[in-house]
């Protein structure tokens, strides 16, 4: 299992690499554009703000070998909504392989969601032994709309796609890695797809 | 629904967690990671690990905890505590922190908190405000609650919101210590006043005092420390008595 982690000078990597760790799988970092084409699994994280990760995405060239990707890839947080179409944020073009908007909470919540909350109507291997209604760690201020590709529902001031999947591409908004043993179990299914 | 979260705080000095803890089954109850790993265990939402190292030596200790915190941990954790550039932000993100909590600096040079949303996003900037009661006004103190400062806890609560702080955590020093509740009503003002989530401090002894902190004083989460580390409020036993007064938690 050659897994990879998208290395493109955005946020805060090392949990995800942590977490593998603790699976007993050692995630390498990136930004090889052949390394991470030969990959068996990769994984795209992101923190931070939207315009300037798309920037350095964009800077490391990267932009182009993601979407052209057939392995199983994992977006995790900014890396699911960087894979959409459009953002909200810094107003930017995402990679389009979902043709779907993220767009910002209202200020009638409190923006960012932050900490625990469930997802719902799970369809996916990803979720494979998680039971409807568990908690997962989230912090976010911009979400994407339910849609056809949506795979998990979490409700914040409307019912919203807390995770996503279109063929080999993978979103999740939730933070898998730092949600306990069920986040590290949906790693753990992610590495078993 | 979001629930609300149960945050224990550990102090740190040198690497080892001080103030004691009596934690039952703990071999070494001063090693912050084996109290952290067992809190994580029983529930606990997130941890505050608060740096009270005086020296630059103590400082380097923290680097190396949070690095073995971060490996072992799987919730969410802040750092706080003597941080004042965004590169000591750097440098404990990188080493698996998941946010940051400033106080004094931020009060001492205020575009600091720009600086840090600006870079690693809101979403890892904790403001921490210190507040007491003088004169009827709500009185921000600096250097852990040493020096009163000109500013009142309203104001700097709006302009730190306003300058990309992704969460405040506010303990009233007046509440402190007490073990008679939370500020509840300067707390349900600044959650009516700010539209970012607000952590609880100060004043936590019994369950019931969470339960009036969710309800009455609207907080986001609520943060202790002794109550927790000398188990007279397990976190199963609260979290379970705070579903059964109808507030979401995780359990």
């Amino acid at each position: 299992m050659k897994l990879v982690i998208l290395n493109y000078g955005v946020g805060n990597i090392k949990s995800i690499q942590f977490a593998f760790d603790r699976l007993g799988v050692t995630a390498v970092l990136s930004s090889d554009a052949e390394e991470i084409k030969a990959a068996d699994k990769i994984i795209f994280p992101g923190v931070g703000e939207a315009s300037s990760a798309m920037k350095k995405l964009r800077e490391a060239g990267l932009e182009d070998v993601i979407t052209k990707l057939n392995q199983p890839v994992l977006g995790i947080c900014l890396g699911m909504q960087l894979m959409c179409r459009k953002l909200e944020e810094g107003n930017t073009n995402g990679l389009g392989i979902f043709d779907l908007a993220v767009k910002r909470f209202s200020t009638s919540v409190k923006v960012p969601q932050m900490g625990w909350n469930t997802i719902t109507n799970l369809k996916s291997k990803l979720f494979e032994d998680i039971s409807d209604k568990e908690y997962m760690y989230l912090v976010h201020s911009y979400y994407v709309e339910e849609n056809e590709n949506t795979i998990a529902t979490t409700d914040y001031e409307l019912p919203y796609a807390s995770a996503i999947q279109k063929d080999n591409f993978y979103g999740v908004q939730f933070h898998p890695e730092k949600s306990g043993k069920l986040g590290e179990k949906i790693l753990l299914n992610f590495l078993n797809l | 629904m979001l629930t609300k979260r149960i945050i224990p705080c550990l102090d740190i000095k040198n690497g080892r967690t001080v103030k004691g803890v009596n934690f039952v089954n703990l071999i070494d109850a001063g090693d912050p990671l084996a109290l952290a790993k067992q809190y994580a265990e029983v529930g606990a939402d997130e941890l505050v690990f608060l740096d009270i190292s005086a020296t630059l030596e103590g400082r380097k200790t923290m680097l190396e905890m949070v690095l073995k915190v971060a490996a072992q941990v799987n919730i969410p954790f802040t750092v706080g505590g003597g941080i004042s550039t965004v590169e000591d932000v750097d440098a404990l993100l990188h080493c698996g922190a998941d946010k940051v909590s400033i106080n004094s600096s931020a009060i001492k040079r205020p575009i600091l908190i720009n600086e840090l949303s600006q870079k690693f996003g809101s979403q890892c900037v904790v403001v921490a405000i210190d507040a007491k009661q003088i004169d009827g006004k709500w009185v921000v103190h600096l250097a852990g609650g040493t020096i009163p400062t000109e500013l009142e806890l309203f104001d700097w609560a709006k302009e730190v919101a306003q300058r990309g702080a992704g969460e405040i955590l506010f303990t009233s020093m007046d509440n402190d210590g007490t073990k008679a509740g939370f500020a509840n009503e300067a707390l349900a003002k600044l959650s009516a006043l700010v539209n970012i989530p607000i952590i609880a401090s100060g004043g936590a002894g019994s369950v019931q005092h969470f339960t009036d902190t969710f309800i009455k004083g609207k907080s986001d989460a609520a943060l202790a420390a002794s109550v927790f580390h000398f188990g007279e409020i397990p976190i199963p036993t609260l979290k379970q008595e705070l579903k059964n007064n109808s507030i979401q938690v995780r359990l």
